[in-house]
């Protein structure tokens, strides 16, 4: 797979089109890994110049700064400002809306300004701009797909409608659970949460949202953020539905209908 | 003779009120006041949109259409009644009798509008009945769940009712007074709904009829005047506050939490061996990281707790409510307000300075660590609140004091701040490997 770091790119002097911030969870966590590998195959299949921080990126600090321990996150912040402004850093995509929502809203009062835009907007221009080719109609004739609003890009940021459109693409049908969009119910994982065990309470939250994704009759379940795949992935698997539902990020499932990637219905 | 004693004892009435009220209000600037500065001027183009769409349009009401348009009708029923009020307040004062009709009662263009208005009146407050009689058995027969949550337990509910009740004693009052005056006047007024009512007073002579239209006309003039008095008190401040906590609501996009800049200086001085620190200050208060009490909240955060109607939008849209964590962001904002008025009373049996209570927001029978540890910071609280309060603000700031001052974080969470603060990750994962995930 092709990968360049911006070290890479800075000594042999180029400037890549943009930053793909992986995001702890797209790095270490073995099913975002494979997120991380679909979005890089579309950028890699439609030429798009593109750098990593490799091991130069540390966490963004969300889940400290949520929990409530800024030192932390300031501390993680400033660091990875100073790497991104070494380069000259303009334009960052991401996959997790935990990394979007920090880098855009919270960076800037910290020295770090950049353009920040989530996977989920990227590959909606992308589609917009007529440069991505649906291949595979086959995988998905007939299959319906609910979408999961993720907080962080939904309520936290008002972007409802990118990543519905990136599904949109796909030859299956679009269908909603019965909270979406502003009134989209969390999947439990935000503010640390997915760090932590449930505080005390009649059920888990990844439960509650999983079983409004059963109720929609989808087989896929469509997730725009690593933590929201994990919390649904786990919702289904306990409530033994494995075999009938799957849940997949919308990269994943763009890269399938590009044909850059197989996935198992 | 009656006409002046009249006007004396309303006069007198409406000063004890108005000296009441002060003092409630009053009460409540001062408890405000004990928030910390935050400046939010400036923006006052967007601002001025949202207190117009948002308070004054009810715009993010509109989201649950049955609650809105009973709360609409209440809303402007409420809103246009103020003008039968103004005439009613100066033939008071005055000791006139509907002043504004005899004004107008010759030019009939004039004549037509104020019989026109007045029915108006009329028929909103029919509407405002309904609506009243509605949110009472939401509340009382069909328990809706929101306004059912033990949070609500003794006063609030008390206080919801009373007003619900007392919006029917206005209405009566009203009417009363409206249809006793037609009937008194064989019904040359033309009043719409009052002219429906009029065959109820049929067996009643002039002198009944007097005492009825007089009783009305007290009894409405007293209730209004109580309600300025009670408002401060109650969850119905937000008729008012509604306004300016709109005005000041936030702008930034709902997922941004402010960074605290008393932390950059540290770390940039951390980070920066060769930077000299700032001689200490002996005299300046130790710095506290986060909010433990009231007086560590901003002063907006206070206002949203005073604002608050108690309506309960935010805790039923709250993930960890309706899971069953004791989590419940309405409590937020209604402990915040209690332990504010709290320290205002203690204030003010110290002649007026705060004597330390060993109490603080967190626990004391306010809000509980196991409730802030419960929350997702998914907005769904701020994003139902009909008057741009934030739940979520107070809870961030609470969680900072716990973490930052008391290292009272769950043991999974130190792990994750220690991990974060050595590999830049909050699992255990060198840094090395970042890139491993190609190989996959
Ligand atoms: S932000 Fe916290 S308090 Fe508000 S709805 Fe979400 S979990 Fe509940
Ligand atoms: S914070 Fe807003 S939504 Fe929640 S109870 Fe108060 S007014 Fe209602």
């Amino acid at each position: 797979m092709q990968v360049k770091t911006y070290a890479e790119y800075a000594s042999s002097g180029e400037t890549p089109e943009v930053l793909f911030w992986v995001g702890c969870a797209g790095s270490f966590d073995q099913r975002a890994q494979k997120v991380t590998r679909s979005f890089v195959k579309i950028l890699n299949h439609l030429n798009i110049k593109f750098a990593v921080l490799g091991t130069e990126e540390s966490c963004t600090g969300d889940p400290a700064k949520r929990a409530g321990n800024e030192f932390v996150f300031q501390m993680l912040a400033l660091q990875n400002i100073e790497v991104m402004n070494t380069y000259g850093v303009k334009r960052i995509v991401t996959t997790c809306p935990h990394c979007f929502n920090i880098l855009k809203n919270e960076y800037p009062s910290l020295g770090g300004n950049y353009e920040v835009i989530h996977h989920s907007t990227f590959l909606q221009k992308l589609i917009d701009e007529g440069r991505i080719k649906i291949t595979d109609t086959a995988t998905f004739k007939g299959k319906k797909i609910t979408y999961h609003d993720s907080c962080y890009l939904g309520r936290a940021n008002e972007i409802y409608e990118a990543p519905r459109k990136v599904l949109e693409e796909l030859d299956a049908e679009l269908v909603e659970m019965k909270s979406c969009r502003t009134k989209g119910l969390c999947c439990g994982a935000g503010g640390a949460q997915m760090f932590k065990e449930d505080e005390k309470g009649t059920k888990r939250i990844n439960i509650a949202r999983t079983e409004e994704a059963l109720e929609s009759n989808a087989q896929i379940v469509a997730a725009a953020c690593p933590f929201c795949n994990t919390m649904l992935t786990d919702g289904v698997k306990s409530k033994d539905k494995q075999q009938d539902v799957k849940v997949f990020d919308i990269a994943e499932l763009l890269a399938a209908g590009q044909g850059l990637e197989t996935i198992n219905l | 003779m009656f006409t002046i004693i009249q006007i004396v004892l309303f006069i007198v009435l409406c000063s004890v009120a108005g000296y009441f009220a002060f003092k409630g209000y009053y009460f409540v600037y001062k408890n405000i006041m004990h928030g910390k500065s935050e400046d939010l001027s400036g923006n006052s183009s967007e601002r001025l949109k949202n207190l117009l769409l948002i308070a004054f349009g009810q715009k993010k009401m509109f989201k649950n259409i049955t609650p809105a348009v009973l709360h609409f009708f209440i809303y402007a029923g409420f809103v246009i009644t103020q003008i039968e009020l103004l005439e009613i307040f100066i033939d008071g004062l005055t000791g006139s009798h509907r002043i504004i009709f005899h004004a107008v009662e010759n030019i009939s263009a004039l004549r037509s509008i104020y019989v026109f208005t007045i029915s108006f009146i009329e028929v909103a407050s029919v509407f405002v009945f309904i609506a009243t009689v509605a949110f009472l058995s939401r509340r009382w027969i069909l328990r809706v769940p929101r306004l059912n949550k033990p949070e609500l337990k003794g006063f609030p509910v008390i206080d919801a009712t009373l007003i619900l009740l007392s919006e029917i004693y206005l209405l009566a009052c009203i009417f009363s007074m409206n249809t006793a005056d037609m009937a008194l006047h064989n019904g040359e007024y033309g009043f719409l709904v009052s002219g429906f009512f009029m065959p109820l007073f049929a067996g009643c002579g002039e002198t009944c009829l007097h005492i009825v239209e007089r009783s009305g006309w007290w009894g409405h003039m007293l209730g209004v005047l109580a309600l300025l008095v009670y408002l401060p008190y109650s969850k119905h401040l937000h008729i008012l506050l509604a306004f300016p906590n709109t005005y000041f609501g936030r702008l930034q996009p709902k997922g941004y939490i402010n960074n605290m800049p008393e932390i950059t200086k540290e770390i940039k001085l951390m980070m920066d061996p060769s930077a000299v620190p700032p001689p200490v200050d002996a005299n300046a208060a130790p710095v506290k990281f986060g909010a433990k009490d009231v007086f560590d909240l901003t002063w907006k955060n206070l206002l949203d707790a005073y604002t608050c109607t108690e309506c309960g939008r935010c805790t039923a849209a709250c993930p960890a409510n309706q899971t069953g964590k004791l989590l419940s962001p309405r409590k937020i904002m209604m402990n915040t307000r209690d332990r504010l008025e709290e320290v205002g009373r203690n204030r003010d049996a110290n002649d007026g300075v705060w004597k330390d209570d060993a109490k603080s927001l967190i626990e004391n029978n306010y809000i509980s660590v196991e409730e802030l540890r419960a929350c997702t910071t998914c907005n769904a609280c701020v994003e139902e609140c009909p008057i741009m309060i934030s739940p979520l603000e107070i809870i961030v700031q609470l969680r900072r004091n716990l973490v930052m001052e008391e290292s009272n974080a769950p043991a999974e969470w130190n792990g994750m701040f220690t991990a974060m603060e050595n590999n830049g990750a909050p699992w255990q994962f060198s840094q090395q490997d970042r890139l491993n995930w190609k190989n996959g």
